[in-house]
C-alpha cells in the first residue's frame, strides 16, 4: 500500500495493469449502440459529452458579456444584441447545463451501483430523457441561430409577451422540452431508490450523494411541470393573445411571475442538492472520515427541497407584489438559510480531526465550501426586505448567484466529475495539471466576481450594457479574472481527452473510498455486479474498508 | 466482515414461486417488485399533471375574483345539459376502464378488449360533444381574440314571459372580461381534451395489443397504469365542470 | 442469509403483499355513487347559497375524486408509499395555491 502522507492515491502497478477487457464501454460495438443503449452508464456519458458542449457555448457568451463590459460604452455590440447574449447565456447554462450537470451525468452512472442495483428503473425512459434534452437543445440553438431571444432567461411578461418579436416561442418551447427531461430523470431516480435498492441497503446506509439526488428529483418532479404550463401560456399569450398576463386585457403581468419563479426558485436547490452531495462524498473520502452528523445532513437535504417550494416570492419583492406577503416571504428565505448551513456545519466538522489529502477533487471542494458560504450568506442578505430594494437588479444579485452557481456548484461539478472520472472510464487524469486547474478557476473566479458585489452596492444595474465610468476599473478586474476562469475550464476538457487514451490505470479503488461503486472494476460491467451485493455496513465504514483490503477480492471481469 | 459481491448465491428464487413472465425485465429481482415500480413511476408522473394544471386552476381562481360579473355571465353561456351529459360520459368512460383492469386481472381477454372499446367509443362521444360546444362558441363570436363580439353581454336578450333581461347587463369593459373566461375555458378544456385525444390513440394501441392476448397471461401492468392516466383526466374534468359551467345559476339574482 | 431480506411472509414490503382484485361490484357502487354526486352539485347550482355554492361545488368535486383515486384507482388497496406519493401531490399543489394567494389577497385589503 502506498500511503505516503501527502496522497491517499493508490494505483495498481502499471507495469502490468489493464483495463478490464470486458466493461460497459467495450460491452457493444457502433454508433447505434450507444444511440439506443439502455445502460445508465452509457446514457451518463452521452449526457457528459452534450453538457460539456452546451457549456462551452454558454461560457462564449459569457466571454462576449464580459468583453462589452470592458468599457463604459455601448461599444462592442448594440443593445438589443447585448439582450440577446445575456439571455443565451443564462438559457444555456441554467437549463442545458446547470440542472441536469449533477444529476444525468453523475447521478445517472452512479445512483444505481451506489445502491446495488443493476440499472434505473426505466431505463428506457433514461434513453428519452437524453433524447427531449438533445431536442430541447436543438430549439434553443435554434432560436440562437435564427437571431436569438432577449428577454432575459426569466421570459418576464410583458416584455416577453408584447414588447419584443424575437424567438420567444422557439426559446420558450426549448425550455419546455428540456422541463420534461428533467422530469423524467427525477422521476426514474425515485423510483430506483425507493424500490431498488439491495438487501441491506437501508435508507440510512445509502451514501448521501443518493439523499441529495433523492430531494433533488423531488423538485424536478414537482416543481417542473409549474415551468412547463407557464411557458405554455406565454407561447399561447405571443401567438393568440389570450389575455392572461395582458394588463389591456385584464390580465397581471405578475402571475407569469409567480408561476415562473414557484419553478425556478426550486430550480436553484436542484441545481446545488446534488452538488452538496457530491462534496459529502469527496470530503468524506479525502478526510479519511465518515461524515459528520449523517442523519442531520440526510434530512438537511430533504428539508431544503421542502422548504424551497415555500420563498419564490423573494425573486419579486420590488415587483408590485403586497407588502404583507413580502414579509411572510422574507422570514421563510430566512429559514431556508439554515439547512444549508446545518450541512456546511457538518462539513467542517468532518473535516476536523479528520488525515485531509489535497487531491484535486478535494481542491474544488473547499473551494465549494468557501464560496458557496459566501454565496448563501448574500442571499440571506438579499432576503432581508430593506437590503433587497437597494441592492436587488443590480450586479449584487449577479455576483450573488454567480457565487452559488459557479462558485457552488460547478466547483463540486468538477470535483466530482474529477472524482469519479477514475472510475468511469478507467484512467487516472493527470495530477500537476488538474491541481494548476482547480487553482486557476478559483482565483479566476473570485477575481471576476468579487468585484460584482461592490459594482452592485455602488448601484451599477444588471443586464446593461453601459455604465457609468467611475465602474470601469472593477469591470476591468471582472473581465480579466472571466478571462483566467476560462483557462481554468478548458484546461480539464484537454487533460480529461488526453487522459482517455494516455492516463494511468486507475484500478478498483484509487482513492481508497467507501461505497459500492468502488468495490467494482473500472471502468464497471455492464450490469455493475457479478452478484447481487448484499450490505451489512454502514456508509463511510473506513475501518470496514481497511480490514477488507488485507483479503482483497477482485472482481475483474 | 468481507465483501460480499462475489460470495452471494442466487438463494431466494427457490423460496418462492414468482411467475417468470416474458415481460420480466433483468433489472428487476421479481416481477412484482417491476409492477410496483411501474405504478410507482406512473403515479410520480401524474404528480406532474396535478402540477401543471395547478397553474391554470390558479389563474381561473384569481381572475374569477377578480372579474366575478364577467365570469358569471360568460359561464351561463355554456350548456349545462352538453356538460352534466358530458361528465356523465367521462365518469362512464372511467367505470368502463376500471372493469377493463379487472377483466385483465381475472384473465378474460374478451371481456378485456370490449371494455377497452367501451372506453374508446365514451372518450369519443366526450370529445364529439366538445367539439359542438366548440363550434357553438366559433358560431356565436364567443372565441376570444379581433372578432369576440360582446353585445350579448352588454345587452342581454330578453326573458319574453317577464320582459326582464335574462341576465344582468354588463358595463363595457367587464364585459370586456368575459373574453378572459373564455381564454380559460378554451385553454382548460383544450389542454383537457388534448390528454383526452393522448389518451385514445394509447388506448388504440393497447386494444390491439388486447385483442393479441398480451394482457390475459398475468401481465397486467400497462392496463392497470394506463387506467391510472385515464382516471386522472377524469379527475380534472370533475373539477372543470363545476369551475366553469355551474358558477351562477341561481334564477333572479 | 438472504432470507430476512426475502420473507414471503413479510407483508410490509408490498412486493409481498396479497394481491385483490377489487370486484365489479365495487366498480358499480363507485360509479353509481359519481353520477349522483353530479346530479347533486348541478342541483345545487340552481339553488341560490350566496357564498357557499362555490364551495360546495369544489367539496362535491373533492369527494368524487376521492371516490376515484381510492376505488378506481386501487389506492386505497395500495402501500402507504403510493397513498403518501398521492398526499405530496396534492400538498403541492395546495401550497401553489395558497402561497400564492397570499400576495393576491392582501394587495388591496378589503378590496378583494
Amino acid at each position: 500500500m502506498s500511503t505516503t502522507s501527502t496522497t491517499i492515491v493508490n494505483l495498481p502497478d502499471q507495469r502490468t495493469a489493464t483495463i478490464p477487457k470486458k466493461n460497459y464501454i467495450t460491452a457493444e460495438d457502433g454508433l447505434l449502440s450507444w444511440l439506443l443503449t439502455g445502460d445508465h452508464k452509457r446514457i451518463a456519458m452521452l449526457y457528459l459529452v452534450s453538457i460539456t458542449f452546451f457549456f462551452f457555448i454558454g461560457g462564449a457568451f459569457a466571454g462576449l458579456i464580459r468583453l462589452e463590459l470592458l468599457t463604459p460604452q455601448p461599444d462592442l455590440v448594440a443593445s438589443d444584441t447585448y439582450n440577446k447574449l445575456f439571455s443565451m447565456h443564462g438559457i444555456v447554462m441554467v437549463f442545458l447545463f446547470l440542472v441536469p450537470s449533477v444529476p444525468a451525468t453523475l447521478g445517472n452512472f452512479l445512483i444505481p451501483i451506489m445502491i446495488g442495483a443493476k440499472d434505473l428503473a426505466f431505463p428506457k425512459i433514461n434513453l428519452l430523457s437524453w433524447y427531449l434534452y438533445m431536442a430541447g437543445g436543438l430549439f434553443t440553438l435554434a432560436a440562437l441561430v435564427l437571431g436569438g431571444v432577449d428577454t432575459g432567461w426569466t421570459f418576464t411578461t410583458p416584455l416577453s409577451t408584447h414588447y419584443l418579436n424575437t424567438h420567444v416561442v422557439t426559446a420558450g418551447l426549448g425550455v419546455f422540452i428540456i422541463g420534461f427531461s428533467s422530469i423524467f430523470t427525477g422521476l426514474n431516480f425515485i423510483v430506483t431508490i425507493h424500490r431498488m435498492r439491495a438487501p441491506g441497503m437501508t435508507w440510512f446506509r445509502m451514501p448521501l450523494f443518493v439523499w441529495s439526488n433523492y430531494a433533488a428529483s423531488i423538485l424536478m418532479v414537482l416543481g417542473t411541470p409549474v415551468l412547463a404550463i407557464t411557458l405554455v401560456l406565454v407561447v399561447l399569450e405571443r401567438t393568440i393573445h389570450i389575455g392572461v398576463f395582458d394588463p389591456t386585457l385584464g390580465g397581471d403581468p405578475l402571475l407569469f411571475q409567480h408561476l415562473f419563479w414557484f419553478y425556478s426558485h426550486p430550480a436553484v436547490y436542484i441545481m446545488i442538492l446534488p452538488g452538496m452531495g457530491v462534496i459529502s462524498e469527496v470530503i468524506s473520502t479525502f478526510s479519511r472520515k465518515r461524515v459528520f452528523g449523517y442523519t442531520a445532513v440526510a434530512f438537511s437535504s430533504v428539508a431544503i427541497a421542502v422548504f424551497g417550494f415555500f420563498v419564490w416570492e423573494h425573486h419579486m419583492f420590488i415587483m408590485g407584489v403586497s407588502n404583507y406577503s413580502a414579509l411572510v416571504f422574507s422570514l421563510l428565505t430566512m429559514l431556508v438559510a439554515v439547512p444549508s448551513a446545518i450541512k456546511v456545519f457538518n462539513w467542517a466538522f468532518t473535516l476536523q480531526k479528520g488525515s485531509i489529502t489535497f487531491e484535486t477533487p478535494m481542491l474544488y471542494a473547499f473551494a465549494f465550501i468557501g464560496l458557496f458560504t459566501i454565496g448563501g450568506l448574500t442571499g440571506v442578505f438579499l432576503g432581508s426586505l430593506g437590503m433587497d430594494i437597494h441592492l436587488t437588479e443590480t450586479y449584487f444579485i449577479v455576483a450573488h448567484f454567480h457565487y452559488v452557481m459557479v462558485g457552488g456548484m460547478l466547483m463540486a461539478f468538477m470535483s466530482g466529475v474529477h472524482f469519479w472520472w477514475p472510475k468511469m472510464v478507467g484512467r487516472m487524469y493527470p495530477e500537476s495539471l488538474s491541481k494548476l486547474s482547480a487553482v486557476t478557476s478559483f482565483i479566476g473566479f473570485n477575481l471576476t466576481f468579487m468585484p460584482q458585489f461592490i459594482l452592485g452596492y455602488l448601484g451599477m444595474p444588471r443586464r446593461y450594457h453601459s455604465y457609468p465610468a467611475e465602474y470601469q476599473v472593477l469591470n476591468v478586474l471582472s473581465t480579466a479574472g472571466a478571462t483566467v476562469l476560462g483557462i481554468g475550464f478548458l484546461l480539464p476538457l484537454i487533460y480529461l481527452a488526453w487522459s482517455l487514451k494516455y492516463g494511468a490505470i486507475a484500478g478498483n479503488n484509487p482513492w481508497q473510498a467507501t461505497g459500492l461503486e468502488w468495490q467494482i472494476q473500472s471502468p464497471p460491467l455492464t450490469e455493475n455486479f457479478i452478484e447481487t451485493p448484499i450490505v451489512d455496513y454502514e456508509a463511510y465504514d473506513y475501518e470496514w474498508l481497511a480490514h477488507k483490503t488485507e483479503q482483497e477480492v477482485t472482481t475483474v471481469g | 466482515m468481507d465483501n460480499t459481491i462475489v460470495a452471494t448465491h442466487d438463494t431466494h428464487a427457490e423460496e418462492h414461486h414468482h411467475v417468470s413472465l416474458p415481460q420480466h425485465r433483468h433489472h428487476f429481482e421479481t416481477e412484482q417488485q417491476q409492477r410496483e415500480a411501474g405504478t410507482f413511476g406512473m403515479w410520480l408522473f401524474l404528480l406532474t399533471e396535478i402540477m401543471f394544471f395547478g397553474g391554470l386552476f390558479f389563474a381561473y381562481l384569481l381572475y374569477r375574483n377578480w372579474y366575478n360579473p364577467a365570469f358569471v355571465a360568460a359561464s351561463n353561456q355554456l350548456s349545462i345539459p352538453l356538460g352534466t351529459v358530458n361528465t356523465a360520459v367521462l365518469i362512464s368512460s372511467g367505470f368502463f376502464m376500471a372493469l377493463g383492469v379487472w377483466a385483465a386481472e381475472v384473465r378474460k381477454k374478451g371481456l378485456l378488449v370490449i371494455f377497452l372499446i367501451l372506453t374508446i367509443i365514451s372518450g369519443c362521444v366526450f370529445l364529439g360533444v366538445k367539439y359542438f360546444e366548440y363550434k357553438e362558441k366559433w358560431e356565436k363570436h364567443h372565441i376570444p381574440g379581433a372578432s369576440f363580439d360582446i353585445s350579448e353581454f352588454v345587452n342581454p336578450p330578453l326573458n319574453p314571459k317577464t320582459g326582464k333581461p335574462i341576465e344582468e347587463p354588463l358595463a363595457p369593459d367587464m364585459a370586456q372580461k368575459t373574453q378572459v373566461f373564455f381564454s380559460l375555458y378554451f385553454a382548460m378544456t383544450g389542454m383537457h381534451a388534448l390528454h383526452m385525444i393522448i389518451g385514445i390513440v394509447l388506448l388504440f394501441w393497447l386494444t390491439w395489443r388486447a385483442h393479441r392476448g398480451e394482457f390475459s397471461s398475468g401481465y397486467v401492468a400497462p392496463i392497470e397504469n394506463f387506467g391510472l392516466y385515464w382516471h386522472f383526466v377524469d379527475i380534472v374534468w370533475i373539477f372543470l365542470f363545476p369551475l366553469l359551467y355551474l358558477i351562477n345559476r341561481h334564477p333572479g339574482t | 442469509m438472504s432470507s430476512q431480506y426475502h420473507d414471503p411472509a413479510n407483508v410490509i414490503n408490498p412486493e409481498h403483499a396479497e394481491h385483490r382484485i377489487v370486484q365489479p361490484g365495487t366498480y358499480i357502487a363507485v360509479y353509481v355513487t359519481l353520477l349522483v354526486f353530479t346530479g347533486i352539485t348541478v342541483a345545487a347550482a340552481f339553488v341560490d347559497l350566496h357564498i357557499f355554492n362555490p364551495i360546495l361545488a369544489v367539496a362535491i368535486a373533492c369527494i368524487k375524486a376521492v371516490i376515484v383515486i381510492l376505488f378506481f384507482m386501487h389506492v386505497i388497496f395500495q402501500s402507504k408509499l403510493i397513498k403518501m406519493t398521492v398526499a405530496a401531490g396534492f400538498f403541492t399543489f395546495l401550497i401553489l395555491i395558497t402561497m400564492t394567494l397570499t400576495d393576491y389577497i392582501s394587495r388591496a385589503w378589503g378590496r378583494w
